[in-house]
């Protein structure tokens, strides 16, 4: 789809984003819920461009990795480095989060232990398979997109019997997060770009509300750089009509009704729960546990990781209000300071998503837009 | 003293790497000489001198080897600095347990290696190690050359382009595959070669040349870039990339200006033969997809910076790579 | 916060699982959140697991648009 990054058209779209900015009368602030869309509009230097035609974009709480609070990744590292023989299988961003016990890089596995990266929960299940007498440990964080994989992988586990498999849950929903950041009333957007691929999961419906009750207009897009300044216009268009709704701006790949076949897994394997989210704090009915037929896969049980939902954040990281769209990363002290991508302190800083590493790896020349 | 210890990102080519080097083994020895940092360094007498260790997990992979690359790898250094490579060390530090016919097909790979180059490997050692405490076989050569010409930094002006010989990433990717991670399969091959072919640009009026090995493009560049008094502008519709890296790329998240290559170079020429470099070297089988991809300029970004105009037309700051690579979902 | 890219199902088996291609490069998948799809389709992968199958007319509309609006740019 390189039509969808040819530079022409999306001078085009840009200027049309002006033309309707200059007609609402003031710079519109819009939330990107998705670290993705964070990451695609840095990696592609859309964000000056953006703010040239007069709209300011603000990250969401739209990155797992940085939503998860250190609790537990302090149980993953507890669970490599106290149990012999057992592999921690985790997603590449995950192993480089900063805790009171280091990371999962750091840290040094226990006897016959290791850390092994993955980029399907499946592989962790294939290792299990094989492996008499080893244990082997999911650590899997996501969102809807996500989570129905790491459904599927459960369910087969319970399903073959497999008793050296376990799963260490770290699932995130995002329509309760949404709720969250418009109740506390902090972050002051205009408009939303609401996440293409959990919208590939959970469809249109579930935005509805904010168009709905809090009269906030937004739209469903994908990851191309045109995707995303279409679903910029269409928000603005919503604005300048005066009539929010939820637009689909990624039909190519997505349905408004999401995927039902997905939807009833992560339903049949897990249920909500209250959760503690870093920076949002506990929401209700924004997280997922193992529902009791489940619960023998649940790593937190059965290797006695304790309660792991408390933030304990290091000192001075303001990764949480980062997250709730209050502050831009450029607003923390010790950004680009005493945090820096190879010293993180916080996972803002880490995940390829986190809005601090993405403002600071691929800041526009001549230092951060403010 | 400090509990901290070694993690594998030092290794990794990037800051963390740069800051160890320039904090702790510059400082310890200060030398002149070693002060220089260069890939190879010029001692008094005409002679070029390098060294390069080499650890790769497997030790075979599509388009290359351990041996292979041990080779090529020591060359490329030399022809970079400025040099004709003509002599190598090897070492071979083996664990215990290695089967012989392995062992055998390395040094067979290494001798076709160092043909192929015209050097001569003229000394050398070997150490065994027990099971665990090394993994197959780690391989050192050191690399001795006649100078020819010697990187002139410091003549870079604003106007002189920088010219990529290939395609970007194809090493890195091919080692991943051969590992079997992720579930991906392409015809992703190593670059691994030597880059003699570079070495009459020298004479022709080449200012400065760095092979793209660990850290990829960005890192090398920005290194190059934070030394001038001018910004580097890369175009990224001008870097040449192959099918597979593209793929990968996208499907494992990686940043194809991050991969590391095993046979290809950066060279800073004159704008006014620029052009003639290029077509010389898509003359060259290993310089078929040269192209300039960016110049040192003065119209956007403050001096130091290593700038990319992308393809869809924005602007963004390049950073050296800061940790290894690792495939991301989310 | 899902990093997931369009790919064409080269083979599925029984189980659901089989391969999709992008650019040319072959990647082991996982279809059994997508039962409706068929060898050829295009589907959205991410972690390994398709999620979503592509609506071709829908991706023609959406290249149409932007080849409309680069012309419109140029003119």
């Amino acid at each position: 789809m390189k039509e969808l990054r040819n530079p022409a058209a999306l001078r085009r779209l840009l200027e049309d984003i002006g033309e309707k900015t200059r007609v609402l009368g003031r710079k519109p602030r819009l939330m990107e819920v998705c670290g993705t869309h964070t990451m695609a509009l840095f990696k592609n230097g859309l964000t000056p461009l953006l703010a040239e035609a007069g709209v300011e974009m603000v990250s969401g709480p739209g990155c797992p990795v940085c939503i998860t609070p250190n609790g537990i990744h302090e149980a993953a590292i507890a669970a490599v480095t106290e149990t012999e023989d057992l592999t921690l299988a985790t997603f590449g961003d995950m192993t480089r989060v900063p805790t009171r016990k280091g990371s999962l890089q750091t840290a040094v596995p226990a006897r016959g232990s290791r850390l092994r990266v993955v980029y399907s929960p499946e592989e962790a299940l294939d290792e299990a398979r094989r492996g008499t007498g080893r244990e082997v440990v999911f650590f899997g964080a996501g969102f809807e997109t996500t989570i129905p994989a790491i459904a599927y992988t459960a369910k087969r586990a319970a399903a073959e019997g497999l008793r050296n498999f376990s799963i260490l849950p770290a699932l995130w929903l995002v329509p309760p997060a949404l709720r969250a950041v418009l109740a506390s009333g902090e972050a002051a957007v205009d408009g939303f770009i609401y996440p293409g691929h959990v919208s590939a999961v959970i469809g249109a419906g579930p935005y509805e509300f904010v168009a709905r009750e809090h009269g906030i207009p937004g739209a469903i897009a994908g990851f191309e750089p045109g995707d995303i300044l279409l679903a910029v216009r269409s928000v603005l268009e919503q604005a300048v009509e005066g009539r929010p709704r939820v637009a689909l701006e990624y039909a190519r790949a997505i349905g408004r009704d999401g995927n039902p076949v997905a939807r009833a897994l992560m339903a049949e394997v897990f249920e909500p729960f209250d959760a503690v989210w870093r920076g949002l704090g506990r929401i209700p009915a924004s997280g997922l546990r193992f529902r009791k037929a489940f619960a023998a896969l649940d790593a937190g049980t059965r290797f006695g990781l304790g309660p792991a939902d408390e933030g304990r954040d290091l000192p001075g990281c303001r990764c949480g209000d980062v997250l709730r769209g209050v502050i831009r990363p450029e607003g923390c002290r010790l950004f680009g300071t005493k945090c820096r991508p190879d010293a993180p302190l916080g996972p803002c800083m880490v995940s390829y998503e986190g809005a601090c590493l993405i403002h600071f790896k691929y800041g526009p020349p001549g230092g951060p837009v403010s | 003293m400090s509990d901290k210890r070694i993690s594998l990102d030092l290794g990794g080519g990037g800051r963390l790497m740069r800051e160890f080097i320039a904090g702790t083994i510059v400082p310890a020895f200060r030398d002149p000489l070693l002060g220089e940092l260069a890939d190879a360094v010029h001692l008094p007498g005409g002679v070029a001198f390098t060294t390069d260790s080499y650890v790769v997990d497997p030790l075979f992979f599509p388009g290359g080897d351990i041996g292979r690359l041990a080779v090529n790898g020591t060359v490329n250094d030399l022809v970079v600095s400025g040099a004709e490579p003509r002599f190598l060390s090897l070492a071979l530090i083996i664990e215990e347990g290695l089967e012989t016919a392995v062992l055998e097909r390395v040094i067979g790979s290494i001798r076709g290696a160092s043909r192929a180059a015209r050097v001569r490997v003229v000394t050398g050692d070997t150490k065994v190690v027990r099971r665990g405490q090394g993994d197959k076989v780690y391989i050192n050569t050191a690399g001795v050359g006649r100078s020819i010409a010697r990187p002139k930094p410091g003549a870079i002006r604003r106007g002189d382009k920088i010219i990529l010989t290939g395609t970007l990433g194809d090493h890195s990717l091919a080692v991943m595959l051969a590992r079997g991670d992720f579930g991906l399969r392409s015809s992703a091959r190593s670059d691994c070669a030597p880059l003699l072919f570079l070495l009459p640009f020298w004479k022709a009026g080449a200012k400065w040349m760095r092979d793209v090995t660990r850290g990829g493009l960005a890192t090398v560049l920005y290194e190059l870039a934070e030394r001038l008094p001018y910004p580097v502008l890369l175009e990224e519709d001008k870097i040449p990339l192959s099918r597979p890296v593209q793929a990968a790329a996208e499907l494992l998240g990686i940043d194809p200006l991050f991969m590391a290559c095993e046979g290809k170079a950066v060279v800073v020429a004159p704008a006014k033969k620029a052009d003639d470099f290029v077509r010389r070297m898509r003359r060259h089988p290993l310089g078929r997809r040269a192209a300039i991809i960016g110049e040192v300029q003065g119209r956007v970004g403050r001096p130091g910076e290593l700038i990319l105009r992308t393809a869809a037309g924005g602007l963004r700051l390049l950073e050296p790579l800061t940790s290894e690579l690792l495939p991301r979902i989310c | 916060m899902c990093l997931a890219v369009p790919a064409k199902i080269t083979r599925l088996e029984e189980s659901g699982h089989g391969t999709a291609s992008y650019l040319g490069s072959e990647v082991a998948a996982n279809f059994c959140l997508v039962p409706q799809a068929k060898p050829g389709d295009w589907v959205i992968i991410h972690a390994g697991f398709a999620i979503s199958v592509m609506d071709e007319t829908e991706a023609r509309e959406t290249l149409r648009l932007f080849k409309d609006m680069a012309a419109a740019e140029r003119r």
